[in-house]
């Protein structure tokens, strides 16, 4: 990937801030996502919630079935690769995709190394759980990041957890001196000119969004006054009574993050918020997967 | 002058900056109570025009930009701004609908096929242009004015009060087309 090429890569996530982004497993569910006000749909054959029921080993979708996915609609198509799996990387990338999710949600492919991003000209976007996680996917050449959160729970505390640890890092290197950064960055493996990038502009080299476990309006609203950039919503979309209504509840509930009067007006009559998993009553967690 | 940017989606923000670093006053746009005092300009920016378009009917916003559009405030349209403005969409619904041009969406295709440019702008010459999923610009009406074109596309133009680019001059440093903005709200362009 050129400079160029990672720059333009860096800017297609800036035009998704403000925005939502969903879990869509067919072209009917795209369309209803599309026409609800999503800003970009993630293909994949099955959500996460159905992913963790399921269990065994869950790779990239059918190439086919995405492609039927970009048929359907006009906004960016984003799906997801096994953490480390630079084939299925590539074979998304010949099939035009607009962003690779590498994702800790299905199952690693290796259990020791990333995808090295910059050898691709489309974008990847990483999951992270702290600032170190974050830099070294960007190192990697990941042009946007998303909190890991714990998907297919409709628990939320993981990605506030992992959004405000992230946040807290960011405001501790801000506050370093010039000269601590070098051991910061030996403490954090991450390079040091990224870490030099953080202490001077106070945020992330690129876009950093909200992911995993958001159900609700409320919950997207909350990650937004934590920080995030926009959201991503996996299985609380279409696991809950009726996904249309929701998605365009939690499209508004980001544009108008700090507006509690519209908040608590489309928080009303929802229908069934997906069932939803306590976090720490799960075995696997996905978090954990990839450092 | 106060230039009010639409901020319900998309690089809203990159605007603020640009717009502040050449000491205009801002205020974002995203509901009703926003546009209670009339902005000397408006700015519709990069994003998904699907999601902008659809918000701007939900949240009761449609009707009043619009007629502060078509009573003369100046307004800047960029990338999903474009297709905001256009009165015809190709292979999507018009939304503001207020300029006599067709915008063609994703006209360079996926991701893979956005790219980065020097072209001329106006009269300011050659311009940094980055055109990220970017519509162009067709059947242009007979007062609309071309003002850069690439590749033998029409990608910035403008009618009246209303300026459109295919292109994010708000992603790069060169404030150019943001100052001839400012000129436009002062009557200097």
């Amino acid at each position: 990937m050129t400079e160029n090429r990672s720059k333009l890569n860096k800017e297609l996530a800036q035009m998704l801030k403000g925005g939502v982004i969903m879990d869509v497993t067919s072209p009917e569910q795209a369309k209803i996502a599309e026409d609800a006000g999503a800003c970009a749909v993630m293909a994949l054959e099955r959500i996460p919630a159905d992913i963790r029921a399921a269990g065994g080993v869950s790779r990239m979708s059918d190439p086919k079935m995405i492609k039927g996915i970009q048929k359907a609609v006009s906004i960016p198509v984003m799906a997801k690769v096994r953490i480390g799996h630079f084939v299925e990387a590539q074979i998304l990338e010949a099939i035009e995709i607009d962003y690779i999710d590498e994702s800790e949600v299905l199952s690693p492919a290796d259990d020791l190394h990333h995808i090295d991003k910059t050898r691709f000209n489309v974008p990847f976007v990483c999951g992270a759980r702290d600032l170190g996680e974050a830099l070294r996917r960007v190192a990697e050449g990941a042009t946007m990041i998303r909190t890991k959160g714990e998907a297919g729970t409709g628990d939320i505390v993981q990605a506030v957890r992992h959004m405000r640890t992230l946040n807290s890092e960011i405001r501790r290197v801000v506050s370093l001196r010039e000269d601590e950064l070098y051991v910061a960055a030996k403490d954090m493996q991450v390079p040091v000119h990224l870490l030099q990038y953080v202490h001077e502009n106070g945020k992330l080299p690129v876009v950093n969004f909200a992911a995993g476990g958001v159900a609700t309006p409320a919950d997207a609203a909350l990650m937004m006054q934590l920080g995030a950039e926009g959201v991503f919503v996996g299985s609380g979309i279409f696991k809950s009574g009726n996904p249309a209504k929701r998605a365009a509840a939690v499209v508004k509930a980001v544009t108008n993050y700090n507006n509690p009067a519209i908040l608590a007006e489309l928080s009303e009559d929802l229908g069934e918020a997906m069932v939803g998993i306590n976090a720490d009553e799960i075995s696997i967690l996905m978090a954990e997967r990839g450092k | 002058m106060r230039i009010g940017v639409l901020a319900l989606q998309g690089a809203f923000i990159e605007h603020i900056r640009m717009l502040e670093s050449l000491g205009a006053e801002t205020f974002e746009i995203r509901n009703i109570s926003d546009l209670k005092e009339r902005p000397d300009g408006l700015i519709l920016p990069g994003g998904e025009s699907t999601v902008m378009s659809k918000l701007l009917q939900d949240l009761g916003l449609y009707e009043k930009l619009r007629s502060l559009i078509l009573s003369d405030t100046p307004v800047m349209g960029t990338c999903a701004g474009l297709i905001l403005l256009a009165k015809y969409v190709e292979g999507g619904r018009p939304s503001l609908a207020t300029m006599d041009i067709t915008a063609v969406r994703n006209a360079y295709g996926r991701q893979l096929g956005s790219f980065e440019t020097y072209a001329p702008f106006a009269d300011t010459g050659d311009i940094q242009m980055t055109f990220i999923r970017a519509p162009v610009i067709t059947a242009p009406g007979k007062n609309v004015v071309v003002l850069a074109q690439v590749d033998g596309n029409i990608v910035a133009a403008r009618e009246e009060n209303q300026l459109v680019l295919s292109f994010h001059p708000e992603l790069g440093k060169d404030p150019a087309v943001h100052r001839y903005f400012i000129n436009m709200i002062s009557g200097n362009a």
